[in-house]
């Protein structure tokens, strides 16, 4: 099986500061990766880098075996059509109501009546739990939640095959956050996705990744399961994972016992 | 599973047959995704339908090899929205069905409204009552906030004022001076003509120094200012609201009266007046040199002439007429600042219409104050 994501080789430098220095990263096709590690460690620069919206200073990103920087203008444009992004805010066109946002994408593509796409913005509105009645509002009228799940109602609305997910639970209250995790994996079972997501939520890290990469040090010190990421020794993981707060999520899930007494 | 590019893009195919027992049928084959259907959605729809119109015939999709939700509702619209009664279709491919279902009474988008036009009259009459209203408002809470710092003038904002003072005032003086000479330049040249043909070559100090003092130059210099400054002030206002950097500031107990559109405020009515003269002085500069080529009146003389020509209180009444216009720009770019929606399309209409607004306001003063000072500096004694 071909992978879908693969970084190879990738340097990022501001300046004097470097932020990735060799970095290597491959996804393979059902996987759901999460990008973990502190502030500043170049989490959501890597992902900016693969979406395309930023050039590494140097090494390829290749996207469905395609390289993203150097290929032409039509090419880059096929792949922005198999993937889906949801921001950390939402990025909802706030000019536009919840179902132009969502019909947005499919109009673009001039292939579909006007009949088709309402069909389809409703379908996806069930598929994230968004009553219809909430159809024409505008973003600017919606709860924090409720955006997010319309923000993935369009990010999913042209059946993607890879998705990106930069911290779709904060701030979100624990009990919504908990819904749209359930949501995510649910949908992730049905549609056979592949994710890459950045978070600093624990409990929706060990909910829904199998794979973690944990950023330090300008690179990625392991690319594993969550155990595998748990055996390493090193200060973030201790602190990260085995920390207090660590401690808690994981024992939420009943992991942690297990996982340190692997460990010791 | 759908797996990388290397995968040949397969075609969606429709074949027609018979089953065992005789009974027409179709069977879809090849891909049914978004990616295949993209091209050919229409002719497939369309030949879908066609087939779908005999009823009882006999729907195969169990060979379909990748299929999604756009293909499924592709394939669904043209039963009609219901499930045919001999379907067959493979297991995994159930799901992209099942949520269909339960989707068929789908509700519509907005309900016709006949009475729509007069609602929308009516909204905007109330509309246009709450903008005066806050208007009002707004002017009230600046007097108050001016009266309480009247009282211990030390707290006043005056870095902000003084800053102010700098953005709207002195950073305006490259492009008003621009615009204020060559409208001296092309009234000047304009008049000219005229003057020559009445031999009244004289005249065209009178013509130019009363014209450009007493009106061209207050409203020009305004009109530049509102454009520049006003929309400026309502786009940091509206920004301010978006990020809930004004919530900030009143949480911290910041009235942002004073803190913000007080400042404002006055540094236009400090540098209007000031911009006004220096306007209507390049304006009469560029008049000058014009008339110099065309009639034959040296620089010198006009300037002289000047004087004469225009009594001392027509300047005092453009730097009066400063201070007024200068006050209704900020005044009417706050207001709509400060009533900036937290949405993108919010600020970019407040945004015009904070333009358009002050403009036609200080016209709108201008012609009162021509009526009212109708005799006041225009005869000569």
């Amino acid at each position: 099986m071909n992978p879908i994501i693969e970084v190879t080789g990738l340097w990022t430098r501001f300046g004097d500061h470097i932020v990735h220095q060799d970095l290597n990263l491959t996804v393979m096709p059902g996987e759901v990766v999460s990008l973990v590690g502190g502030s500043g460690s170049g989490k959501t620069t890597l992902m900016r880098q693969i979406l395309g919206l930023e050039q590494p200073t140097r090494g390829t990103v290749k996207v469905f075996g395609i390289p993203l920087h150097g290929s032409n203008a039509r090419m880059v444009q096929k792949i922005r059509k198999r993937w889906g992004v949801l921001f950390q805010q939402g990025a909802l066109y706030s000019a536009l109501s919840v179902f132009d946002n969502i019909a947005l994408p499919l109009r673009e593509l001039r292939a579909f009546d006007e009949d088709f796409v309402h069909d389809m913005v409703m379908l996806k509105l069930d598929m994230v739990d968004i009553e219809r009645r909430h159809a024409l509002k505008m973003p600017a009228d919606l709860s924090g939640g409720m955006i997010k799940r319309i923000a993935l109602a369009r990010a999913l609305v042209l059946e993607p095959e890879l998705v990106f997910l930069d911290e779709p639970t904060a701030g979100l209250d624990p009990d919504r956050s908990e819904s749209f995790v359930k949501l995510i994996r649910s949908l992730r079972r049905k549609l056979k996705l592949t994710v890459v997501m950045v978070t600093h939520d624990l409990d929706t890290l060990v909910s829904l990744a199998d794979k973690i990469a944990v950023l330090a040090e300008q690179k990625l010190i392991v690319y594993g399961t969550l155990k595998e990421a748990i055996a390493v020794e090193h200060p973030f993981i201790l602190n990260f994972f085995l920390g207090e707060r660590g401690l808690r999520a994981l024992s939420a899930v009943g992991a942690s016992v297990k996982l340190l007494s692997d460990k010791n | 599973m759908q797996a990388a590019s290397a995968q040949a893009v397969l075609d969606p195919e429709v074949t027609e047959g018979r089953t065992g027992d005789g009974a027409p049928a179709v069977t879809l084959a090849g891909a049914w995704d978004i990616r295949a259907l993209e091209a050919r959605a229409r002719m497939l729809t369309a030949r879908l339908r066609l087939l779908s119109t005999e009823s009882g015939r006999h729907w195969d999709l169990s060979r379909i090899q990748r299929l999604d939700h756009i293909g499924a509702l592709l394939i669904w619209r043209a039963w009609g929205k219901r499930r045919p009664g001999r379907l067959a279709l493979a297991p995994e491919h159930e799901v992209f069905f099942s949520n269909l279902d339960s989707t068929a009474d789908a509700a519509s988008v907005a309900p016709f409204d006949p009475l729509g036009p007069v609602r929308g009259l009516g909204a905007r009459m109330l509309h246009t009552r709450e903008h005066l209203l806050g208007m009002a408002e707004l002017i009230g809470q600046i007097l108050i906030d001016s009266l309480s710092l009247m009282r211990r003038p030390l707290r006043g904002p005056w870095r902000e004022i003084s800053a102010s003072v700098f953005r709207v005032g002195t950073q305006a003086l490259g492009i008003t001076a621009l615009v204020g000479f060559l409208i001296g330049v092309v009234l000047s040249y304009l008049s000219a003509e005229q003057l020559k043909a009445f031999g009244a070559n004289i005249f065209i100090i009178n013509l130019l120094g009363m014209g450009i003092i007493r009106e061209l130059g207050p409203v020009i210099a305004a009109v530049l200012v509102a454009g520049r400054s006003g929309s400026a002030i309502t786009a940091q206002l509206g920004v301010m609201r978006v990020t809930e950097e004004l919530d900030a500031l009143s949480v911290m107990g910041i009235p942002h009266t004073v803190r913000l559109i007080l400042p404002k405020i006055v540094a236009l009515a400090i540098a209007m007046p000031l911009l006004i003269l220096w306007t209507s002085g390049i304006a009469l500069i560029g008049g000058a040199i014009a008339a110099s080529t065309q009639l034959g009146i040296s620089v010198n003389s006009f300037m002289s002439g000047l004087p004469a020509a225009v009594p001392t209180v027509n300047l005092w009444l453009a730097m009066g007429k400063g201070i007024v216009f200068g006050a209704l720009i900020a005044l009417v770019a706050c207001h709509f600042g400060l009533r900036v929606q937290p949405n993108t399309e919010s600020l970019g209409i407040g945004t015009t219409n904070s333009v358009v607004t002050s403009i036609t306001a200080v016209i709108i003063a201008d012609a009162i104050f021509a009526v009212i000072f109708s005799d006041v500096g225009i005869s000569l004694s």
